[in-house]
């Protein structure tokens, strides 16, 4: 998930670094500057820390990228949402500078869909599903997975979109975002049950540092409404971006063609040889195939992978 | 089949990344001695020109891979050690490998295989491109200890909140190992197998007792710095100022790069 140097172009590079920035902007001026010496830093720190190994175990998407557990609707859950995008933010700029892992000139579009669409869909995703569950322990936890699962999808959606409008090399865009939602859907199980866990486990020990479940002890949850407005509003843009590259039946395709003749004439001739435009006349009976395929050995790969890392596991064991 | 040898690879550059000061090189080269936040900026600024270089332009990628030698050379680090390093970007890469096959119409023949050009183009660029900034990132995480990139970062304006963060983050990572590697030793001393579905469970049980036990762990920490008079930014007895001959040498060698892709787009 994570997008070298050179994967994007410029002008999307910068323009969504521009957003990402106005995002966490806007965290900052929510959580507010009295953090630093409230009991928040520490716990945000050793999230930030958990969400740091756990970024680490890859999963190979076929196309050759890769995909990993995220974090960030766990972080907005333990912290809250806004604290959850600076969390994540910090995750992803030390990996950048200090562990080259994710390209610098990239960390604006990366910050974007790992940071601020994870943690603001992941809480959209979590008081929504509150609202229809009842104030219990299995409500909250029937809520972090499904946010966990949600938000690593609308990440991958996210990556998908910007590749769509200035990634390198002409993928045919149908693939990309099929291999790319798919196993982001399997990883996001795996996502939510592993937040799932950790939620469980401080609620039966330490409830007080689930901000997210506040209202089950008997305080408010403390998070605007309009938050989970602009999560949920977030969650609905990217679902509508994909629209036509994620329906493969005949309305789904006539809405490519609808659009894509569309983008013909609004553009000039010069982009109208664009690989996008070529692409979509070339290719356009291929695609349900290989959303399908694509998903299929994504789906594989990542089996394949969770059981190596388990089978890694066991044999790690200390035999002493 | 690559694919598993590439990840292997990768995990095993990761897991022994999670201790970050194993990332420094303890030196005493010019590289080392330059202040923090000069390094961070030129980090940024060589990018800038990198990112901005136009992918046609080979000569000028060329001269950048030149710069980064030379400051890599200058850093007193050896090429062995710089190809290692970045093999952390392999599986980020990857997607170039497959774009060729991929990519749109035109297509030309490479030794009897069918290549799409724009999908070679693109190949080419985000290789070209990644490598050139997993050196970069290399070399500054190479030359500087963690605590001084922090006290970069927050001298360049980044907010105290976010460096304050990232700060116990990394303190926190060396917690998390340690915890992980005892409650390892408890599990086997106890007689603890992980197969069959009571062990996934306690595996569960595993994640969320090693957040809660390395949280109140940090915890402590937090409390004792506090009462030690931390207020949110670390005091920097040792940090010393950057001169203008800090920025000129730190500058130099990410000016030229950038002079290089302005001529890249010029000509």
């Amino acid at each position: 998930m994570h997008i070298p140097d050179g994967f994007l172009n410029a002008a999307t590079s910068i323009g969504t670094g521009v957003v990402a920035a106005g995002g966490i902007g806007a965290a900052l001026r929510q959580t507010g500057k009295s953090i630093a010496v409230d009991k928040r830093v520490p716990l945000a720190g050793i999230t930030a820390a958990v969400i740091f190994v756990l970024q680490m175990l890859n999963f190979p998407v076929a196309l050759g990228t890769s995909g990993h557990l995220l974090g960030g609707a766990l972080a907005a859950i333990l912290l809250g949402p806004w604290m959850g995008v600076l969390v994540v933010t910090v995750v992803v700029g030390v990996q950048a500078l200090v562990f080259a892992d994710g390209g610098v000139s990239a960390i604006g579009p990366n910050i974007f869909n790992m940071a601020i669409v994870t943690a603001l869909v992941g809480w959209a995703v979590f008081r929504l599903v509150r609202m229809v569950t009842p104030p219990t322990r299995w409500g909250v936890l029937t809520a972090t997975f499904l946010a966990g699962l949600l938000s690593v999808v609308a990440s991958s959606v996210a990556f998908s979109i910007q590749y769509a409008i200035g990634g390198q090399g002409g993928a045919p865009l149908p693939a990309v975002f099929g291999a790319m939602a798919s196993v982001h859907t399997i990883i996001g199980i795996g996502e939510g049950v592993i937040s799932a866990a950790i939620v469980g486990a401080l609620l039966s020990t330490r409830p007080d540092l689930v901000a997210g479940a506040a209202d089950l002890r008997g305080q408010s949850v403390g998070s605007s409404r309009g938050t989970v407005i602009v999560g949920a509003l977030l969650a609905a843009v990217l679902a509508f971006g994909v629209a036509p590259f994620a329906n493969p039946n005949p309305d789904g395709l006539e809405r490519v063609a609808i659009d894509l003749g569309f983008m013909d004439e609004a553009t000039d001739p010069a982009t109208a040889t664009s690989p996008l435009a070529d692409y979509v006349v070339e290719g356009l009976g291929e695609n349900a195939l290989s959303i399908g395929l694509a998903g299929v050995v994504g789906a594989l790969m990542v089996a394949l992978v969770a059981w190596l890392i388990v089978r890694g596991m066991r044999r790690g064991t200390p035999s002493r | 089949m690559a694919h598993r040898a590439w990840y292997a690879a990768r995990d095993a550059v990761s897991v022994s990344q999670l201790h970050t000061h194993t990332l420094y090189v303890h030196g005493h080269s010019p590289a080392h001695r330059l202040p923090s936040h000069v390094k961070v900026a030129a980090l940024l600024v060589f990018l800038l020109g990198v990112v901005s270089t136009p992918r046609e332009a080979f000569w000028a990628f060329g001269a950048h891979a030149a710069v980064l030698a030379v400051a890599a050379r200058t850093a007193q680090l050896t090429a062995p050690f710089m190809v290692r390093r970045m093999l952390v970007e392999v599986p980020f890469v990857l997607f170039a490998a497959f774009l060729p096959f991929l990519g749109p119409d035109p297509r030309i023949e490479v030794l009897g295989i069918s290549l799409s050009q724009e999908g070679l183009w693109g190949a080419w660029s985000i290789l070209a491109r990644a490598t050139l900034g997993t050196g970069a990132a290399v070399l500054l995480a190479a030359t500087t200890e963690v605590p001084d990139i922090l006290t970069g970062l927050s001298r360049l304006r980044v907010p105290a909140v976010l460096v304050a963060i990232a700060g116990f983050m990394v303190r926190y990572l060396d917690v998390l190992a340690d915890e992980l590697g005892r409650m390892r030793t408890a599990a086997a001393v106890r007689g603890f197998r992980q197969r069959g579905r009571g062990a996934l469970r306690a595996l569960a049980s595993v994640a969320g007792s090693l957040f809660i036990r390395a949280y109140e762990r940090g915890e402590r920490i937090h409390a004792a710095m506090v009462v030690r008079g931390y207020r949110g930014v670390m005091p920097q007895p040792f940090a010393s100022p950057a001169v203008a001959a800090d920025w000129s040498r730190g500058l130099a060698l990410p000016l030229v790069g950038v002079t290089v892709a302005v001529l890249a787009v010029l000509l």
